[in-house]
């Protein structure tokens, strides 16, 4: 168990080493926020049917944005091979990597939802639904995500397709998600989006672990 | 002690090895020989279990290693033509975080009096991206007194080092098969005396 602390520890250590890193997508996700309002339109009710959408949209790309960072630099430098040949489980590792990346890019963008919701006048229903899909939501993009940097690690250039990978994945996870803030805004009941979300969530946490360790073996050959 | 039992191994449809039988025992120096692209660090990386050969198996102490990789892997030390050394870490902090992955206690004494050893007094802070390629290279072969390891794997280890640093680390593999250890390496120039007795494997170039 201490052995996963370690390297907890570590991650933790390297992310707030690399700290232009941490802030790039959460600058990303609020200049994005606050670009729609000036394109589409000011009008408080405008941005209040819209404002669910751009915050997810927002939240997804700028994922994307940190997502290579999991495992580029442990790939490049070597690091992986040297945790492959530690005699440690690869799959509980992947998991403490992911949990670490979901901390560090994806904490401080809950924190950062408030303020989000007040720039698109969501009321404070839709703020709470909106809040709920983020908690379930952003792990779930975290795990899945993995997978795919772990299969595109090894190639130059993988970004491209790591997002053409990953949207349409993305897209079951945004339609439930904003549908549930839709329904928030409607004073009408949303657990059952929120269930579902759930439901993706537990079983992504239950495999993906698995299927990252299989796609760094993959890629070291 | 190690030992390869008929591996192949292809990359991009062109076969590096066929059934390649090695055997490597306790107290026994390799190295390994062969033009660039004969596939040498393939078999290495075969060796240690990071890539899977073709056909054919690897077996430390009679288990295959795929099978029973726990054992092996506390008795393995393998540098590769990447270190394994994070740039914004310090030398220190790379050490302390890859023994503790390892699971091995060292106290940070000894760490400081290792990278003395190797040459990096008063650098032990310092990032590592801030270090000299060869100072980067002396601090992935710190770990090499750092894990009571039997079975190392050293993929071109000369690289970046100075003269001194070269005898340093062929006297350093003297010492470790002479207490029973086993040392697989590949370099591009030739060991010297320091290096005391070893075997010679030639990997050829295939077409």
């Amino acid at each position: 168990m201490s052995l996963y602390a370690g390297i907890f520890k570590r991650d933790l250590h390297i992310a707030f080493k690399q700290k232009a890193e941490l802030v790039q997508p959460l600058m990303f996700l609020l200049m994005v926020v606050t670009l729609f309002p000036l394109g589409v339109s000011p009008a408080p009710e405008t941005l209040q049917r819209i404002g669910p959408g751009v915050i997810w949209i927002a939240a997804i790309l700028s994922s994307l944005l940190a997502m290579e960072r999991l495992f580029r630099d442990d790939f490049q430098d070597g690091a992986l091979e040297q945790y492959m040949l530690s005699g440690m489980a690869l799959p509980a590792v992947s998991a403490v990597k992911v949990a670490v990346h979901w901390l560090v890019s994806f904490v401080p963008l809950l924190i950062l939802s408030p303020l989000l919701a007040m720039f698109l006048n969501l009321t404070y229903d839709m703020y709470i639904a909106l809040m709920l899909t983020l908690l379930l939501g952003s792990p779930l993009l975290s795990l899945v995500g993995a997978i795919a940097v772990g299969l595109t690690v090894g190639l130059q250039k993988g970004g491209v397709l790591l997002a053409l990978l990953l949207i349409p994945v993305f897209i079951p996870l945004l339609i439930f998600a904003t549908s549930a803030v839709d329904s928030a805004a409607l004073q009408l009941p949303y657990q059952s989006q929120l269930a579902i979300i759930a439901a993706m969530l537990l079983l992504a946490a239950a495999l993906a672990p698995f299927a990252i360790a299989y796609s760094l073996k993959v890629s070291q050959n | 002690m190690l030992e390869a039992c008929r591996v192949t191994c292809s990359k991009r449809d062109r076969v590096l090895f066929e059934g390649l039988s090695l055997n490597v025992n306790a107290g026994e120096l390799l190295y390994l020989r062969g033009p660039n692209g004969a596939g040498k660090t393939s078999l290495l990386r075969i060796l240690t279990g990071l890539s899977a050969p073709d056909d054919g198996c690897v077996k430390f102490a009679g288990q295959d290693i795929q099978q029973y990789p726990k054992d092996y892997y506390r008795q393995l030390l393998y540098l590769g033509h990447k270190s394994g050394t994070n740039g914004s870490l310090s030398a220190l902090d790379n050490l302390g975080f890859w023994l503790a992955q390892h699971n091995v206690q060292q106290n940070q004494g000894t760490l400081y009096d290792t990278l003395a050893k190797v040459g990096l007094v008063g650098l032990e802070d310092v990032p590592v991206r801030y270090l000299s390629a060869g100072q980067q290279r002396r601090v992935a072969l710190s770990r090499l007194w750092l894990k009571p390891a039997r079975v190392w794997i050293l993929d071109e280890p000369f690289t970046a080092l100075d003269v001194k640093g070269v005898a340093m680390l062929e006297s350093a593999m003297n010492d470790h098969v002479s207490k029973g250890g086993l040392v697989i390496t590949t370099s591009h120039q030739l060991l010297s005396q320091d290096a005391g007795e070893h075997r010679v494997f030639d990997l050829e170039y295939r077409f």
